[in-house]
């Protein structure tokens, strides 16, 4: 039997620790599944972590997943910590595709190339404005934002079936829901040639520094941070929790719709129905194991893009479902979110069973093996 | 006439689902947590039901291996939020993206299978009387499952004493403890009974309502019944009725693209979402509403001694 003891103080070493921890038993459950399904762990633990990073071309296309997972992560660290719970942006990401998409649609092969920062503009307002919903809506009627969020991920989802179906659907594309293909200029530059990854690169690495100065060294970063968890002490200090909701969901809108605009002027080039695939989801993940710290989710979005691409190989090498990547991701939350645990308690062997609920001490909790 | 009577069945057909994992989210609540896997939990169980009716033919067994596996993953969850005090909306969230995952990748095999003949459920004679026959005797026995649970919930957690424990837990864990009740234990419990009944609820999509199995199935359902906890500010015979008019929301879609009424379906499709946002500010705006019902220590951890 083991117990639980509360730490003084919390272990720094295990914060940073505890990722690495949840990735080691995310590694090990794997290997137990790849052994279940009768296929070699060996070459299944090399799909997922030598492939996706073995040459210039691959870690290319890990940056081009990696990028709307940073933006995206970034404005989610901003919420966590400021405990406004946006779970909704799948929906801000479509709605910045979406607005992005109006935008490219109208570009001639003339246009001049300045139309991509009105593109990706675009996209900024498009998911400020959804996520103005749920700021809105909790902040004048105090509906859980939550609930609101995701529900306005499914109403965006039909936004973009209508228009791709309906009024945009590209009226030389032979029927597919899709609209036309955006024209040359519309697109983001590439980095190098012959490589997917394109100037989002950039600009997630700067939104990275922006969001880290934003945090760590703006006042103002630091109301909103105070002004979720602790509204009494925010209103001591002179400043509103409403001001900081509304700057993490507005923030957060405006970087998930800025990651739409990247991926429908990016890699896409037109809008298919096809254009949500989680990103705004795995962002979740991605924030909480970077610690909703700018640099720690950097490294997040490298580890879940080579979920992506692991998941990708392993479908056309391994015959295997593509959706184990949403396994791992989910088992590496999962023991991310139990491994914490270490961050405030130590495990202590003890001789004598300790029964739950009758621990003795006022520091101590006692756990059941 | 006719019409009116089937649109009220299928009513009722869907509002059971929601009104089933409600429920269970009710008795979580209840005690104090709130399981933001719903979603995943009913994903996860839908797959295992539907692989239970493909493999045995047998709805039943097909219910038991829905209710199983989402009391096993609540369970985990319990464990995680309950002893180790991890966030309970983080876990939850956790919980929903393994479930839309894992369901996605165990239910690879069977989206190509079909159930076989649907059982007909018609009650004799009752099943025969005009408007009313249709409407409500050739109903799934789940329908009258989830009407029996909500009566059986009003009646035990007003009226018993293991109710009022319960009660008592999700109101103030503290006293409950000082009391000598094991507050954790009974967390769990409630942890794991809800998610029997999420599992049931989602066993019930994929066998019942739409018998088959696509990835994603459950399309937010999870996430409305959660709603609806709220919507029924805590009640169970407000779950209900909550249920069926979400129920009723989701089928006048399908009854308007049948009427041939000139929306495009995407809006019909958004209906269910946007009532429950505007059913969730209908009810939000009242806090004095909302805090006089809500379990006074709900979403909050506890640890004894600690």
């Amino acid at each position: 039997m083991f117990k639980l003891e509360s730490r003084a103080a919390p272990s720094s070493a295990m914060a940073l620790a505890s990722p690495l921890i949840a990735l080691a038993v995310t590694v090990a459950v794997g290997v137990v599944l790849f052994l279940l399904l009768g296929k070699d762990p060996l070459l299944g633990l090399r799909m997922f972590f030598v492939e996706p990073v073995k040459s210039g071309y691959a870690w290319s296309e890990i940056a081009v997943k990696a990028v709307p997972l940073i933006l995206i992560a970034l404005g989610l660290a901003l919420c966590f910590r400021a405990n406004v719970w946006n779970i909704g942006a799948e929906g801000q990401y479509i709605l910045g595709a979406i607005f992005a998409g109006g935008i490219a649609m109208q570009a001639t092969p003339d246009s001049p190339r300045a139309i991509v920062v009105a593109i990706l503009l675009a996209g900024v307002v498009g998911g400020m404005m959804w996520a103005a919903i749920t700021a809105l809506l909790r902040d004048r009627f105090n509906a859980n934002e939550i609930l609101v969020s995701l529900m306005l991920v499914y109403v965006a989802e039909m936004v973009l079936s209508y228009l791709v179906y309906g009024p945009w659907r590209d009226p030389q594309g032979f029927n597919f829901p899709q609209t036309v293909t955006f024209a040359k200029p519309t697109q983001v530059p590439r980095l190098f040639s012959g490589l997917r990854v394109n100037l989002g690169l950039i600009v997630a690495l700067v939104a990275v520094v922006g969001m880290a100065v934003f945090l760590f060294r703006l006042f103002r970063g630091m109301q909103a941070q105070i002004g979720g968890p602790a509204p009494m002490a925010a209103r001591y200090g002179g400043f509103s929790s409403r001001a900081s909701l509304w700057t993490a969901l507005l923030t957060s809108g405006g970087l998930a719709g800025l990651a739409g605009a990247l991926e429908a002027t990016g890699p896409l080039g037109q809008l298919t129905p096809y254009v949500p695939v989680g990103y705004g989801f795995a962002a979740i993940i991605v924030a909480f194991v970077g610690r909703l710290h700018p640099v720690g989710i950097v490294f997040s979005a490298v580890l879940m893009s080579m979920f992506y691409i692991g998941g990708e190989l392993a479908q056309s090498r391994m015959q295997l479902p593509k959706s184990i990547t949403g396994v791992f991701q989910g088992l590496l939350l999962f023991s991310l979110l139990a491994s914490d645990t270490l961050i405030h308690y130590r495990i202590r062997l003890t001789k004598k069973p300790v029964r739950p609920e009758v621990s003795k001490g006022p520091q101590t909790t006692g756990v059941a093996a | 006439m006719n019409e009116i009577a089937l649109l009220l069945a299928a009513t009722l057909n869907a509002g059971t689902v929601l009104a089933i994992a409600a429920l269970g989210l009710l008795i979580n609540e209840r005690a104090g947590i709130v399981n933001l896997g719903a979603e995943g939990l009913m994903l996860v169980a839908a797959v295992a039901g539907f692989a239970v009716a493909v493999r045995t033919g047998s709805d039943t067994l097909a219910f038991g291996a829905g209710a199983l596996a989402g009391a096993l993953l609540a369970s985990v969850f319990g464990i995680l939020v309950i002893w180790l005090n991890t966030n309970q909306y983080a876990t939850g969230l956790a919980l929903s993206l393994f479930g839309a995952g894992f369901s996605a990748f165990v239910g690879q095999p069977f989206t190509r299978e079909r159930l076989g003949e649907r059982a007909s459920f018609d009650i004799p004679l009752l099943s025969d009387i005009p408007f009313v026959g249709p409407a409500l005797f050739k109903q799934h026995p789940m329908v009258w499952v989830a009407i029996g649970l909500t009566l059986a919930l009003a009646w035990w957690l007003t009226r018993s004493r293991s109710g009022l424990i319960l009660r008592a837990v999700g109101e103030s864990p503290e006293s409950a403890h000082a009391l000598g009740y094991p507050v954790r234990r009974i967390r769990l419990a409630a942890v794991v009974a809800g998610g029997a009944l999420c599992g049931v609820a989602g066993a019930y999509i994929s066998v019942v309502y739409t018998p088959l199995w696509v990835e994603g199935m459950v399309a937010g359902k999870g996430w409305i019944a959660l709603a609806l906890t709220t919507f029924a500010t805590w009640r169970p015979a407000r779950v209900l009725l909550g249920a069926y008019l979400f129920g009723g929301v989701t089928m006048l879609q399908f009854h308007l693209q049948g009427q041939g009424v000139q929306i495009a379906s995407q809006f019909l499709v958004m209906l269910p979402y946007l009532a429950t946002i505007a059913v969730l500010v209908l009810i939000s705006r009242n806090a004095a509403w909302i805090k006089a019902n809500m379990p006074a220590s709900l979403g909050k951890p506890f640890s004894p001694g600690g």
